[in-house]
């Protein structure tokens, strides 16, 4: 007589609820039981010692992977230790599940087999959420920066009668004596500058 | 010509991180012709699973992570190296008032021994009285937090496996968990202890300087992979942040304003320059720390790379039982790369012929041999006087 094997237990940690939830009814269409999804990861080692889940996913920008690190090396307390999902011999999973902002830990022994399908399914909807914006935000400014920088290089350049590495140096020298950026040096600069030009013009 | 100009490198907001934000701003990176962009990280297991499949070009990591990343341990395993110590010291250990209440009752003297001594014997009390083991926080268990303070609990006789509980929590909820009596203390990193006070929700007792005086901590790590294909932007990356060093011990303040202005480190400026100004009370009477308690981001060979360190966390790993025995020498050298960081810095500072030192030998200021003459070493004493000779490990 054969029995299907029991399906997965899978704990969700994600403070996106809407990510959340789509990735708990993905899941559970391929039948996969969601013991517990918590929107932050307070309690997280008593909610993996109460669930006792075979699959953790969690989102990699979590403050709280460190904690999950931790069950892995720490068995003392944890009846059923969870290992990091490496994967041995599958770095693609692992690329692209970093990629996609998921990482996932699994019950100790559990073959790697079963747990894929579950990574897949968290690695397509983290997709749909993928957080484009801190990146393309981080881009933008310091794009800004480096024109803001070359253009106060220009200015210094022209009132001042600086070469290029001079005027460079002295927003340099600005920024170290002041505590700032030298985007933010840069910005002072254009604002004063120009502000002198406009007077001068008028 | 360096082989790759635009890079990505991973941070952790910690003061710390002051090398990478002041070769990133003031331009030392730029001199280099790298254009980096600094990419903030919330969790240690996150940067280093990004650096390992390349979403990170580089990152400042906790030095053990090099050494647990290169062996598999807790997570992926990828080798990982190093040429670069960030800087030294920056760590304390911050208890709660309820703890601190309990530890003036039972000190018999206000040392950093005498705290632990003082700590075995609360935990002694507890345990006739059948109540809850001491829970103690560390950011992460590979760090040299978690080793500086097993150090010294160790130190007191107590087992900081069966004694205490220890846990792992991100470092800037420390306050918070200790407000709440989740903890009863944590070893972290700046500003991290300084926040606690300043939020008066704890007393720091010792600083990790106390327990092993200028102990190694941050480190630039990089895949040994991406070493070997990019070796000339690896010297320039040394470069920058070698010469970051320098800028910011001419002028510390400036530095930490830059940190706090930028969204780098979200605590107030008087917060990030408490400790470095001499400004942290500790100890069981409460008096200020000097400033060479904290950090140290450049001088005294301050960013040499000794294996004989890299060895003591080895040591360290299979005196907690995370690592089993075995001869990791190899490793070390594979991983603590001291002929990268004088190849690298070769024309700009010399370096220690040396790889090793007998740790924990030096009371004060020593010289050791560089390749052009002495150069000074700051000292490195253990707070149990306890002496760490790689060479019996080596023979």
């Amino acid at each position: 007589m054969s029995t299907l094997p029991k399906p997965l237990a899978v704990m969700l940690v994600d403070d996106q609820a809407p990510r959340a939830a789509l990735l708990e009814q993905a899941l559970r269409d391929q039948n996969f039981v969601v013991v517990a999804r918590l929107a932050s990861a307070e309690g997280l080692v008593e909610a993996v010692k109460r669930h006792q889940p075979d699959v953790i996913i969690i989102d990699i920008d979590s403050p709280d992977r460190d904690t999950l690190d931790t069950m892995a090396v720490l068995h003392r307390d944890s009846p059923r230790p969870v290992v990091m999902f490496t994967a041995d011999g599958d770095s693609n999973t692992i690329h692209r599940a970093v990629n996609a902002g998921v990482s996932a830990y699994v019950a100790d022994g559990l073959q790697m087999a079963r747990v894929r399908p579950i990574i897949d399914v968290a690695i397509a909807r983290f997709r749909e959420y993928q957080a484009l914006r801190d990146e393309l935000e981080v881009t933008r400014n310091q794009l800004a920066d480096r024109k803001r920088i070359d253009q106060a290089k220009a200015m210094l350049m022209k009132s001042r009668g600086m070469n290029e590495d001079q005027a460079y140096r002295a927003m340099r020298k600005m920024a170290m004596d002041r505590g700032q950026r030298i985007g933010e040096v840069a910005a002072n600069i254009i604002a004063v500058l120009g502000l002198l030009e406009g007077d001068g013009h008028g | 010509m360096v082989e790759k100009s635009l890079l990505r490198l991973g941070y952790m907001p910690l003061t710390d991180s002051l090398p990478l934000v002041v070769a990133s701003e003031w331009g030392f990176f730029a001199d280099e012709g790298l254009s980096v962009t600094l990419q903030r990280e919330t969790s240690w297991a996150t940067l280093r699973d990004r650096v390992m499949v390349g979403q990170l070009d580089a990152a400042q990591m906790l030095a053990p992570m090099v050494l647990a990343g290169s062996l598999g341990l807790g997570g992926l395993r990828v080798p990982l190296e190093t040429a670069y110590a960030l800087g030294r010291n920056g760590n304390a250990v911050t208890v709660s008032h309820p703890l601190f209440a309990q530890l003036l009752d039972l000190a018999r003297e206000d040392t950093p021994l005498g705290c632990a001594r003082a700590l075995a014997r609360v935990v002694t009390a507890r345990r006739e009285r059948g109540l809850a083991r001491l829970v103690f926080a560390v950011v992460y268990p590979f760090s040299a937090h978690a080793y500086l303070l097993r150090h010294w609990l160790a130190a007191a006789g107590l087992d900081p496996d069966r004694d205490i509980d220890l846990v792992v929590l991100p470092p800037s909820q420390m306050a918070d968990h200790l407000r709440l009596g989740h903890i009863d203390g944590f070893c972290a990193g700046e500003p991290w202890n300084s926040w606690a006070v300043q939020r008066q929700v704890g007393h720091v007792l010792i600083s990790g300087h106390q327990i092993w005086q200028n102990a190694p901590e941050k480190v630039l790590g990089v895949t040994a992979q991406w070493a070997l294909q990019h070796p000339d932007t690896h010297a320039a990356l040394v470069r920058a942040l070698y010469r970051a060093g320098e800028a910011i011990a001419q002028d510390l303040s400036a530095a930490l304003v830059l940190l706090a202005r930028g969204d780098h480190v979200s605590v107030p400026v008087e917060c990030l320059t408490m400790a470095s100004s001499g400004r942290l009370p500790a100890g069981l009477g409460q008096q200020p720390l000097a400033a060479h308690h904290f950090h140290n981001f450049s001088g005294m060979q301050a960013n040499f790379p000794w294996q004989s360190q890299a060895l003591w966390f080895i040591a360290q790993m299979q005196r907690w039982g995370q690592l089993p025995a075995g001869d990791y020498s190899q490793l070390v050298r594979q991983t603590w790369r001291s002929d990268c960081y004088r190849r690298f810095l070769n024309g700009i500072c010399d370096a220690p012929v040396n790889d090793h030192k007998v740790e924990g030998a030096h009371l004060s200021v020593w010289q050791t041999p560089g390749e052009y003459g002495p150069l000074a070493v700051a000292e490195d004493a253990f707070v149990d006087a306890a002496l760490f000779d790689s060479a019996s490990i080596l023979r």
